[in-house]
């Protein structure tokens, strides 16, 4: 007798959240992403539609990433000096299809600078590189809500994933975003509760479920990665239960949170690669929809596993 | 759990009302309702002062597929007006409901399968209404019997213990919930388990308080279904709590309104 699966008929589905806009569609990019749009659990084929693979962002600074080990410097060689060849480099020799940039310059303990220089540098952007954009803040909440409005005008019409939205600050953005058609990042701190709440006071403001993408907040491998497993596990099962609150794709931060391992810091620097292509192998595993990461042979090595995931 | 409206029904002067004089509005109206409110599916039910219940149930069914698609749980107890409202529904149905007669059974539990409705039996039989848990449990495992012999899927029975108005019956309300919580043992796999909340506090003065705490009760004992009045939000926001605290939800700190947008 042929062995029969048993199979579950899951009654949610997750959003497909577009980044990036074409020339057809008002931006200026040459392809655009699409993350999320499953309505089963990772790589079950057989239960249901997973019609969009997992998807790699390379990270991109607007400054020199001083604080970054020499690993990485070693592999970027000086173009992390210059924003835009670092980010050419990054889709021209790395092929990357997105990238998140962080603008971080903006922090009042970084440079300082202002949102009418931050919203230049994208528009610069945009003209350097072809490929969809997540844009990340400072991090300083009173700074990010003077620099992200500027920018998600500079880059209008582009429909970015701009962010991050948090419990305590998200209306600026979510108005300015709604706006000039972009997506945004909800953030929590590892709480499903708190990403539940977030993503109902953004809806509350007329912005659609649809465009919101998750950061969970994960830990790297040996850092609290099985409790961020574990919570978007949890938001993906009551997603397809029929939770439309938690049903949306999530992001994760590899790069910044593998590359704070110590051990990622080793002197033998395939063990730093090795931190990030696991934390990021499980994340996918957990239903992670884009990662974001630093090591361009992490990056490679993590394209593959997907390609091979998703080979079916 | 699924949540059964049940204001569509002629025992309420409006709706019988509206039956004798064809005026759709006020049905299509209550339907709304109830659905903005939160109901799965809305109980359809002539009333006592139907002279021609055959025609009403269509009547009223057509009514309602005008404004939504949910399933409807056709309520008699006479099995030829539940076929006749089946013939004309588009869409999931519910049989509202069989007894543990074999004369009911014969011709309900062929006409849920042939119309792939839901079906929901009694623990009732012409013998009279049960007195107590082991009753219940043996009629129900007469509906299980005849349904599984009859190839009926069992996830698609729905249970009913009979709940009785606490001011009758009070001695019976613990062996009541107890029969929710063992119908799920009596066969694998295992049937669901249903109630018709209001009955709780008939004649009673605290109709709202008695209905809630019931129906609290009776979800912590695994309650899967409930025939209830969804516009009554006090009854509903405890409905929601009792299956947030039942882990069935992800709690957030607006987690009745969540749970209203699903």
């Amino acid at each position: 007798m042929a062995l029969q699966l048993a199979t579950e008929k899951w009654s949610g589905e997750i959003s497909e959240v577009i980044i990036g806009a074409t020339k057809d569609e008002g931006g200026s990019r040459k392809s655009v992403v699409r993350i999320g749009g499953e309505n089963t659990l990772p790589f079950l084929f057989n239960e249901g539609k997973i019609p969009n693979p997992v998807c790699v962002a390379f990270e991109v600074w607007d400054t020199a990433p001083s604080d970054w080990p020499e690993c990485l410097w070693r592999a970027f060689g000086k173009s992390l000096n210059d924003s835009l060849s670092w980010a050419k480099k990054c889709v021209e020799e790395y092929k990357a299809k997105i990238l998140c940039v962080r603008l971080q310059s903006a922090h009042p303990d970084f440079a300082d600078t202002p949102p009418e220089a931050c919203a230049k540098f994208i528009a610069g952007l945009l003209n350097a590189v072809d490929v969809p954009l997540v844009i990340i803040g400072c991090g300083d909440d009173a700074k990010d809500n003077l620099v992200l409005p500027a920018v998600s005008e500079a880059a209008k019409g582009e429909r970015c994933l701009i962010g991050s939205a948090v419990q305590d600050n998200y209306k600026t953005l979510v108005a300015a975003l709604s706006a000039d058609g972009h997506n945004i990042i909800a953030e929590s701190p590892i709480d499903i509760n708190i990403a539940k709440q977030l993503n109902i006071l953004i809806s509350d403001t007329g912005f659609a479920l649809s465009r919101i993408v998750i950061n969970p907040t994960i830990g790297a491998l040996g850092y609290g990665l099985e409790y961020a497993y574990s919570i978007m596990e949890r938001a993906r099962l009551a997603a397809l239960s029929g939770d439309k609150t938690v049903a949306s794709p999530f992001i994760c931060f590899v790069g910044q949170e593998a590359w704070k391992a110590k051990e990622a810091k080793s002197e033998d620097e395939r063990q730093g690669i090795i931190w990030e292509m696991l934390s990021a192998a499980a994340l996918i595993q957990a239903g992670a929809g884009l990662l974001v990461m630093r090591h361009p042979v992490a990056v490679e090595k993590v394209n593959k596993y997907i390609e091979r995931l998703f080979q079916r | 759990m699924l949540i059964i409206g049940e204001l569509i029904n002629g025992m309420f002067q409006d709706i019988a009302r509206a039956i004798k004089d064809k005026d759709k509005s006020v049905i299509q109206k209550r339907a709304l309702e109830q659905v903005d409110a939160g109901a799965d599916a809305l109980d359809v039910n002539c009333g006592p002062a139907s002279a021609k219940p055959g025609s009403d149930i269509r009547w009223l069914i057509e009514a309602i597929r005008e404004v939504t698609d949910k399933p409807l749980c056709l309520d008699s107890s006479k099995p030829q007006v539940i076929e006749s409202g089946l013939e004309v529904l588009r869409g999931k149905a519910i049989i509202n409901s069989t007894t543990a007669d074999p004369e009911k059974l014969d011709i309900l539990v062929p006409l849920a399968k042939k119309y792939n409705a839901l079906l929901i039996g009694l623990t009732i039989s012409t013998k009279g209404i049960p007195q107590n848990k082991d009753q219940r449990l043996e009629l129900a495992a007469e509906i299980l019997a005849f349904c599984s012999q009859a190839d009926f899927p069992v996830e698609d029975l729905y249970i009913d213990p009979i709940v009785l108005p606490v001011n009758v019956a009070q001695a019976q309300m613990q062996g009541i919930l107890e029969a929710i919580r063992e119908f799920k043992v009596i066969s694998t796999p295992s049937p669901k388990t249903i109630v018709g909340l209001s009955n709780v506090s008939q004649g009673t003065k605290s109709r709202g308080l008695l209905n809630r705490t019931f129906l609290t009760m009776a979800l912590a004992y695994g309650l899967d279904a409930a025939i209830l009045d969804p516009l009554d939000k006090d009854l509903m926001d405890s409905l929601i709590t009792a299956e947030l605290i039942l882990n069935k939800n992800i709690y957030c700190d607006s987690y009745l309104d969540a749970y209203r947008r699903k």
